[in-house]
C-alpha cells in the first residue's frame, strides 16, 4: 500500500479533535490519494522497451532532447490511483443526483448494449454509403420520432449539443429573414431563459434585449407584446423555463411574435418534462433543440458528448443545415450534402459540423424511445413532474418556495434562502448535504431567485429514495433556519473539508509544480 | 463632487465632466467574493443602460451597465490582478471605469445616497 506522501489528511481534525487520525491518513477503505507526480518518479518507468537494433533516426534532428517529465508508474499503480480517486466521487450509480437530467440522469444499460453493437460502433463517417445503410436508417428513424414527438415539420440531426442547437435554430431564422430581405437586429430573451440563449443570439450578431418575468416567474406577455416591432427577429424562450415552470401563455406569445413578423425559438432543454404530453409544434414554435443527453438519457455528466438535434417549422425547413439523411426508397438512404443539395435544398444556411452528428448518442436515444414506447415516454414526463412536485410540497413548509403559490412545478422544484438565519447561506446548506451523503442541488441559479436552490430529481427515483433525500434536506434546512453555526464548517465527513473556492478562482493552480525544495536540490 | 446611484446598483461619482463608475457596497455583498472583473478599454462608447463591464463572483457572472452615456477614459487596470478590491473598497479603490460624461442631464434620473439606501431597504 502506498503511504500518504502528500501530507493531506482526509479530514484534518479541528483543534482538540483526535478522531480520524491514522498513521497513513487513510480512513479504513477511504484511501487518501496523492498526486501521480507524488507517487511516481521521474527517474523510473513503468514499461521498459529494448533499444531497437540497427535503427537510423529519420527525424532529421527533431528528436526530443529533454526529458518529458512524466512520472513512471507500473500498470497496477496507475490503475489503483484512478480507482481510488473514483471512490471519492459521487455518481448517479451511487445515489440521487439532484442537479438533474441536464447533468445526470439514469442511463439505461440497454442503450449501452445497443451502442456497442459493432455495426453501429465500428463504422467511419467516410465509409462508402452503401456499407452504412443501417446507420443511416437509424439516424432517419430517430429523426422521424423526434419530429413526431414535437409535432414539428423537419429535423436537423447534426448539432452537437444544446447551445450548438440554439445556434443552428438562430442561423435558420436569420437565413429566413435574409431570404425575404428583412433586416432585423434584435432577439428578445426573457429573464426566465437559459443563460446560453442570450450568448447564442449575440454570437449570431443580434442585439439582445431582456423581457422581464412576472411575479409568478413567467414571461410578462404584455411587456413582450409592447416590445415587438419590425426590428425584432425573434424571441428565445425556454419552456418549461429555468424556474421549473410551464409558460401558459406560449400560444399567445407565438401568435404575437408571428404577427410582428418574427420567429419563435424554443430552448427545448426541459423537453423531458413535457415529452408525450405537449407537442411544441402545437404551440407555434418555429425551431427548438432537443437535448438527447437529457430527455433521451444519453450519458452526459460523466463527460459523454451532448447531442442537440433541432426541429423546425415548415417556414424554417428550407433553411435547415447540411448534411442530412434522406430516404430514397424502401431500405435505401442517401446523404444530402453540398454536392447534391442544389436541386431541392438550395436555401440551406450551410454546414455546422464535419459529419452527420453524434452517432453514439443517436443509437442510445433511439433505444430509449423504442424501449419506452409512446406510453412509456408519457410516463417519463409524468414521473419527472410528479417527483419534483413531491419534493416541492414535502419541503415548502420548511423552505421558501418563491413560486409555490402559482401551482404545480414541472420537472424542477425551486426554493430560496428566505428564512435562513443571519449569516447562513445556500452554500452552507449545500455543503451540509454532502455530509448527509447527497450531491448538492443547483445553487444560485436561476438568478431571479435569491440564494436559489433548484432541485431536479428526474423520473427514475423511487419514493423511498425521494423520502430519504427530503428527510436529509429538511434536517439541514432546519439547522439553517435555527442558525446552527456548525453548518459553516461543513462538510466535515468528506475526503476534503470546505475548499477555498475564492482563492481557487482567483489564483487557480492548473499544473503540477515540483516543490521548491526538490528544485533546490537539483 | 457628488455621487449618484442606479437601480442596477452602480454608483457614479462626478467631478467636472468626468464620471467614475463602480458597483455599490450592497451589490458586492450580494455577489459575494469577486474573482474576475472585465472593464472597458479607453475610447469605447457606452450608452446609458448598455453593457459596460463584467463582474464574476463565486456565485454568478453579471453584466455591469453604464449608468450614464459617455466615452470611456480609463478602465481600472488594478482589478485584473486584484478583483478583491471590489469587495474590500467597492466605492473607492474598487472603481470600474471612468468616462467623459456626454449628457449631465442623465444624472437627474439617478438616485442620491439616501434614496438608494431606501431603495435597497425595499428589496
Amino acid at each position: 500500500m502506498t503511504i500518504n506522501q502528500s501530507g493531506w489528511k482526509p479530514t484534518t481534525p479541528e483543534a482538540g479533535e483526535t478522531e480520524g487520525t491514522t498513521f497513513t491518513g487513510n480512513r479504513a477503505l477511504m484511501l487518501e490519494e496523492p498526486l501521480l507526480f507524488e507517487i511516481g518518479s521521474l527517474d523510473q518507468t513503468g514499461v521498459d522497451f529494448a533499444d531497437v537494433p540497427g535503427q537510423t533516426s529519420r527525424l532529421a534532428g527533431l528528436e526530443r532532447r529533454k526529458d518529458i517529465g512524466l512520472p513512471g508508474l507500473s500498470e497496477p499503480e496507475a490503475v489503483r490511483h484512478y480507482t481510488r480517486l473514483s471512490r471519492q466521487n459521487y455518481a448517479i450509480d451511487l445515489g440521487l443526483f439532484p442537479l438533474g437530467s441536464c447533468t445526470m440522469k439514469h442511463n439505461p444499460r440497454l442503450n449501452e448494449k445497443v451502442a456497442r453493437m459493432p455495426g453501429f460502433a465500428d463504422i467511419h463517417p467516410l465509409q462508402p454509403v452503401d456499407t452504412v445503410q443501417g446507420a443511416f436508417e437509424l439516424i432517419h428513424k430517430l429523426g422521424e420520432w423526434l419530429v413526431k414527438l414535437t409535432g414539428m415539420h423537419s429535423v436537423a440531426m447534426s448539432p452537437k449539443a444544446g447551445a450548438h442547437g440554439e445556434l443552428c435554430g438562430l442561423l435558420a431564422i436569420r437565413s429566413a429573414l435574409e431570404a425575404r430581405g428583412d433586416k432585423r437586429e434584435v432577439i428578445l430573451v426573457p429573464e426566465s431563459a437559459h443563460g446560453t440563449n442570450p450568448a447564442t443570439a449575440a454570437f449570431c450578431g443580434y442585439r439582445v434585449e431582456d423581457i422581464p418575468a412576472t411575479a409568478g416567474g413567467r414571461v410578462d406577455l404584455e411587456a413582450l407584446k409592447a416590445r415587438l416591432g419590425p426590428d425584432v427577429a425573434g424571441v428565445m424562450i425556454t419552456n418549461p423555463n429555468t424556474c421549473g415552470l410551464f409558460e401558459p401563455d406560449m400560444i399567445a406569445i407565438s401568435e404575437a411574435v408571428h404577427a410582428a413578423g418574427g420567429f419563435v425559438y424554443c430552448d427545448g432543454a426541459n423537453f423531458n418534462a413535457i415529452v408525450g404530453r405537449v407537442r411544441p409544434g402545437d404551440l407555434g414554435i418555429d425551431a427548438m433543440h432537443i437535448n438527447l443527453h437529457k430527455t433521451f438519457s444519453t450519458p452526459h455528466g460523466g463527460g459523454g458528448p451532448g447531442s442537440g438535434p433541432v426541429v423546425f417549422s415548415e417556414a424554417l425547413t428550407p433553411f435547415a443545415p447540411l448534411p442530412f439523411v434522406e430516404k430514397t426508397g424502401e431500405g435505401a438512404y442517401r446523404l444530402v450534402e453540398e454536392e447534391n443539395a442544389e436541386d431541392h435544398h438550395a436555401s440551406s444556411f450551410g454546414r455546422m459540423v464535419a459529419f452527420h452528428g453524434q452517432m453514439g448518442m443517436f443509437t442510445r436515444a433511439l433505444s430509449y424511445i423504442l424501449s419506452h414506447g409512446a406510453d412509456g415516454l408519457r410516463q417519463v414526463a409524468e414521473d419527472a413532474v410528479l417527483n419534483a412536485n413531491y419534493i416541492l410540497r414535502s419541503l415548502d413548509d420548511v423552505l421558501d418556495a418563491p413560486f409555490g403559490f402559482s401551482g404545480p412545478c414541472m420537472h424542477e422544484a425551486l426554493f430560496s434562502d428566505k428564512g435562513f438565519a443571519e449569516g447562513i447561506s445556500t452554500l452552507d446548506l449545500a455543503k451540509a448535504l454532502i455530509d448527509e451523503g447527497f450531491h448538492p442541488m443547483t445553487m444560485y441559479f436561476p438568478l431571479v431567485v435569491h440564494g436559489a436552490m433548484l432541485i431536479e430529481p428526474t423520473e427514475t427515483e423511487s419514493r423511498a429514495t425521494l423520502d430519504q433525500f427530503i428527510a436529509a434536506l429538511r434536517s439541514v434546512a432546519n439547522r439553517a433556519k435555527a442558525g446552527d453555526q456548525s453548518l459553516k464548517a461543513a462538510p466535515i465527513h468528506a475526503p476534503r473539508r470546505r475548499l477555498d473556492e475564492t482563492l481557487a478562482a482567483r489564483k487557480p493552480m492548473l499544473a503540477y509544480k515540483e516543490p521548491v525544495q526538490a528544485e533546490a536540490a537539483e | 463632487m457628488s455621487v449618484y446611484y442606479s437601480k442596477e446598483h452602480e454608483w457614479v461619482r462626478v467631478e467636472g465632466d468626468t464620471a467614475t463608475v463602480g458597483i455599490t457596497d450592497f451589490a458586492q455583498g450580494q455577489l459575494g467574493d469577486i474573482v474576475f472583473v472585465e472593464v472597458p478599454e479607453a475610447g469605447r462608447q457606452v450608452a446609458q443602460g448598455g453593457d459596460a463591464a463584467v463582474v464574476e463572483s463565486v456565485k454568478a457572472a453579471s453584466d455591469v451597465y453604464a449608468p450614464v452615456t459617455g466615452e470611456v477614459i480609463e478602465g481600472n487596470a488594478a482589478l485584473a490582478d486584484t478583483p478583491e478590491l471590489v469587495n474590500s473598497d467597492p466605492e473607492g479603490e474598487g472603481w470600474f471605469f471612468k468616462l467623459k460624461l456626454a449628457d449631465p442631464g442623465q444624472l437627474d434620473g439617478l438616485m442620491d445616497a439616501a434614496a438608494y439606501k431606501a431603495f435597497c431597504d425595499s428589496l
